[in-house]
């Protein structure tokens, strides 16, 4: 190695103390927590004092059809608005290094809701989604349109949100997409153009030269997407009923109720979904990267 | 060119600007005429023009409600946003450094944890009882510290990013020249890092300013206030203001919009950056 044929003066500016500062924050106040989550999982807790009561945490998670609806919606949250992004953001991201005008102003459009707060646009949406006077469904009752109950129907709430998350996520993921294609060499441009249309030169340069800005988006807005809370929480509170609650919003809710136990559960049962699901995806997302 | 010509060249920008305008510039016009709108009219949720353009008065009752509790909100979160962003700044680049330099065993675990740090969701009650242990529980200071370990890992991986393209000759030149480490890394790397320093102020202030799940948990009581909970507890008090509670979003919006008009560049550039390296 490099480092170990450098001169002992020379390392002794890169001290390990410098790390101490750091590593004491992100120790206390994340490694800590997490690993007494482990802990505090296999306990009724109240904050003072601590029960050992094994796994029946664990085995009322996955009794009650309440918490196990929490960790399919979770699920589907995250394949929804992932999915999404990646279809709706690929296209605008050609679109916007085509050779358009706007694209300046477009880009700068469609990024600024990425920092606009969550919940104020969860508060917005919820206002354009409601049922009967909502802009929304006043403009599709005009077009002679079906006008769904967006966050009451239980059938729906959820994809109703997920949608809103896809509004407010699709910048980031098109900005992605967008440094993806600009870093694509002009030559796989040039030799496309020889053969014509634009689905050549998606199919054949955009897609496969873009592949790392594909995998980029669908690994963070996955996790991001198994991680949501502050949309759910503002539009519908998990309701109507359970049918739009997920993993982050039953912590949230046991928490409120006082059932620490349970709610550390549900973030352990959170912080296994998003390891069994994210780290093969890296894995396999890294090995393809290496093909190329 | 003739005017065939022209529409067929601009068709593509017309129909673009139609559709993008309507989706995502259409909520913000309803937020901005909602909440200068009378409380009745508000609350139709119609997206017409006010008929009483009262957009000022609704900003200033917000500002003024219930005690000025929004300045100590928007005061709050100042200090929040600050002293978080300035410890992460800090922390990182000096394990970024020493990290990149070293390139040891030592440096890809520390590589590793940081790593596990972003994808990992955080423990939320048990961090409540950590910060109940070390008596920082409901105080400032406890949810900056809670902030800048969650947001840690991205900075550090921007840093070290960065640190790749310093060469570390100049760091020898420092060292030769009788510098001990605390100055090298003051006054040769951290202002060598200074487009990175930005990057990381702008996308971490944005990220922290707008956390709603970090007060929530670790600093309820009205007293601690941050500007993303005003909204929150707006939404029962108000509960049929929604002119107010709109004013108040069109309150809580104007720091990230002006961020967004000068830091536009850094903000998509970070944003990417930390994505498609990480």
């Amino acid at each position: 190695m490099k480092s170990n044929s450098r001169p002992r003066t020379i390392l002794r500016t890169y001290p390990y103390w410098f790390y101490l500062p750091a590593a004491l924050v992100f120790g206390v106040f994340f490694v800590v927590p997490t690993m007494l989550a482990f802990y505090f999982s296999l306990t009724r807790w109240t904050l003072f004092d601590a029960t050992f009561i094994g796994l029946d945490n664990y085995e009322r998670f996955l009794n009650d059809p309440q918490l196990m609806a929490g960790l399919r919606n979770t699920f589907i949250y995250a394949v929804i608005t992932s999915g999404l992004k990646v279809i709706i953001s690929l296209p605008l991201a050609m679109l916007l290094t085509s050779s358009l005008r706007l694209k300046g102003l477009l880009r700068g459009i469609i990024f600024f809701p990425v920092l606009v707060s969550t919940v104020a646009v969860g508060i917005t949406f919820a206002s354009l989604m409601q049922p009967s006077v909502g802009l929304i469904n006043t403009v599709l009752g005009a077009l002679g349109l079906p006008r769904p109950d967006w966050l009451g129907n239980p059938g729906l709430a959820l994809y109703s949100v997920a949608l809103v998350d896809v509004w407010k996520g699709i910048g980031i993921a098109t900005v992605i997409f967008i440094a993806g294609i600009l870093s694509i060499p002009l030559d796989f441009f040039e030799a496309a153009r020889l053969e014509g249309e634009t689905w050549v030169k998606f199919r054949y340069v955009i897609l496969p030269l873009a592949r790392n800005a594909t995998f980029t988006v669908i690994l963070l807005s996955f996790i991001g997407g198994l991680r949501t809370f502050d949309l759910i929480w503002t539009m519908t509170r998990g309701g109507p009923g359970f049918a739009s609650d997920v993993l982050t919003s039953v912590i949230y809710k046991q928490y409120q109720a006082g059932f620490y136990g349970l709610s550390v559960a549900g973030n352990v049962v959170l912080f296994i979904l998003v390891t069994i699901i994210v780290y093969p995806l890296m894995r396999f997302f890294n090995r393809a990267e290496l093909e190329l | 060119m003739t005017v065939r010509k022209f529409i067929v060249s601009v068709w593509l920008d017309v129909t673009a600007l139609i559709i993008i305008g309507t989706i995502f510039v259409v909520p913000f016009m309803f937020i901005f005429l909602t909440a200068a709108k009378t409380g009745p009219e508000a609350a139709l949720f119609q997206f017409t023009w006010p008929s009483q353009f009262q957009f000022f008065e609704n900003l200033r009752e917000v500002l003024e409600f219930g005690d000025r509790r929004m300045l100590l909100a928007l005061w709050n979160s100042t200090i929040l946003t600050v002293g978080s962003v300035t410890l992460i700044v800090l922390l990182s680049a000096l394990v970024a450094f020493v990290m990149q330099r070293r390139r040891d065993r030592m440096a890809s675990v520390v590589n590793s944890i940081m790593l596990a740090g972003l994808i990992i969701p955080p423990a939320v009650v048990p961090t409540i009882f950590v910060l109940q242990q070390v008596g920082l529980y409901k105080t400032l200071i406890g949810l900056i510290l809670v902030e800048v370990a969650f947001t840690m890992p991205f900075a550090t991986l921007i840093f070290r990013t960065f640190m790749a393209s310093i060469p570390g000759e100049i760091d020898e030149a420092a060292i030769i020249d009788g510098a001990s480490p605390l100055q090298v890394f003051f006054s040769v790397i951290l202002p060598l890092l200074r487009p990175a320093i930005v990057t990381v102020i702008v996308v971490s202030s944005v990220a922290i300013y707008n956390d709603f799940t970090g007060p929530l948990y670790f600093l309820p009581g009205g007293q601690n206030v941050t500007a993303q909970l005003t909204l929150y507890s707006f939404i029962s008090q108000f509960s049929s203001r929604w002119h107010l509670l709109f004013a108040d979003v069109v309150i809580i919006t104007i720091p990230p919009l002006i961020m967004f008009m000068f830091f536009q560049r850094q903000i998509v550039s970070g944003m990417t950056a930390g994505a498609i390296k990480g």
